[in-house]
């Protein structure tokens, strides 16, 4: 069984501080699990586990649903925020702002559980901070 | 650490989309992948020296304390001729004593080189290990900056042909508000709810006290509209 898909069947049965996990495999080349955390439904988070990390991901926005003339700002502002966000940071990957968590892969089952709240929330309440760039 | 950020720094600044392509050598292999298995392949063979030389130098060593050993006792058996007043005896046991002190002088040589080679092979294993571990590190900084973009193409794809959820921004923003009123709505229809519960409670504990009722008597009315009379 690969990391995944014991996390796959780990998370399907837990419930944590009061949230459960909506799982879906997404194979490839790369092994990625979609995430969906109760009430935090609106920001899917997707967890990669690469040999030293446990990459969690949520895709805020493409970079062309900001307001080109705002991005300067924006960018400035998310390294602002940065340190000051629990667990998370915010980068860019490929044409999406996102935000993520990276954890080691000795990391517990309950500190990914932890993480993956953290996160969903995280990106939930940036999503927000961010409506104003929005064209 | 920073040639290797380097690299993924100008490749990106350059829109290379393979991150992986900026640290390949023209064979296809990773230059650090290569790396690693060279340095590993130099620590084996350094081990395989250090435990030859630590055994040469404790052979030395064991050689130099044997000929302290004789050299102390050839001391003593001089001394003793020299008492005997046989000084011929006792100057070739000295011609004994000096071979002795000259090949205590060749053997400390030797233990002197193989603290050297000793120190020099401990030094090169520490090294190469060093090198490892900062080329594992680069690798996982490469290697990550892969697996994410896969991932991300992935997902995309993924959205494109399936049900996997990767919405707008502004399609995010509702669901959260619409999530957000929700629980508003149902916080507000709990107080109503409770309020109304402590309501009737508080009215009901009026009534059975006497202070509050609604049950006016036929007596009362009769009285009423005979004061309305007058």
């Amino acid at each position: 069984m690969t990391q995944i898909q014991e996390l796959t069947y780990q998370l399907g049965q837990m419930n944590y501080e009061g949230h459960t996990f909506d799982c879906l495999p997404i194979h490839g080349e790369q092994e990625v699990l979609q995430v969906i955390v109760s009430e935090l439904d609106a920001m899917p988070i997707f967890v990669t586990i690469t040999d030293t990390q446990i990459l969690c991901i949520t895709y805020l926005c493409k970079q062309t649903e900001i307001q080109p003339e705002r991005t300067a700002e924006l960018n400035k502002t998310m390294l602002e925020l940065n340190v000051a966000m629990p667990l998370s940071s915010f980068a860019i990957v490929e044409d999406y702002y996102v935000v993520f968590g990276a954890m080691a892969t000795s990391s517990s089952f309950n500190d990914v559980c932890k993480e993956l709240i953290t996160l969903a929330s995280n990106a939930c309440d940036a999503l927000e901070a961010i409506e104003n760039y929005l064209v | 650490m920073s040639s290797v950020l380097n690299k993924i720094w100008t490749a990106l600044r350059g829109g290379v989309r393979e991150m992986g392509d900026a640290i390949v050598d023209s064979n296809g292999v990773s230059i650090f992948e290569q790396e690693i298995v060279d340095a590993k392949a130099s620590i084996g063979q350094a081990k395989h020296n250090l435990t030859e030389v630590m055994a040469r130098k404790m052979q030395a060593e064991r050689k130099v304390s044997t000929l302290v050993e004789e050299i102390r006792s050839h001391e003593t058996y001089a001394s003793k001729a020299l008492d005997q007043s046989d000084e011929t005896l006792a100057l070739e046991v000295a011609g004994k004593i000096a071979t002795l002190e000259n090949d205590k002088a060749e053997q400390d040589a030797i233990v002197a080189r193989l603290t050297g080679q000793v120190e020099q092979l401990k030094a090169h294993i520490k090294k190469a290990e060093k090198l490892i571990a900062d080329h594992e590190r680069e690798l996982s900084i490469v290697r990550t900056t892969e697996s994410v973009q896969k991932a991300t193409e992935q997902v995309v794809e993924n959205v494109a042909s399936n049900s996997s959820t990767l919405n707008s921004a502004r399609e995010s923003l509702e669901r959260i508000k619409a999530r957000q009123e929700m629980k508003q709505d149902q916080m507000e229809a709990g107080e109503l709810l409770e309020k109304e519960m402590s309501g009737n409670d508080l009215d009901s504990k009026l009534e059975s006290a006497g202070i509050k009722g609604e049950s006016a008597s036929a007596a009362d009315i009769l009285a009423r509209i005979k004061a309305a009379k007058q």
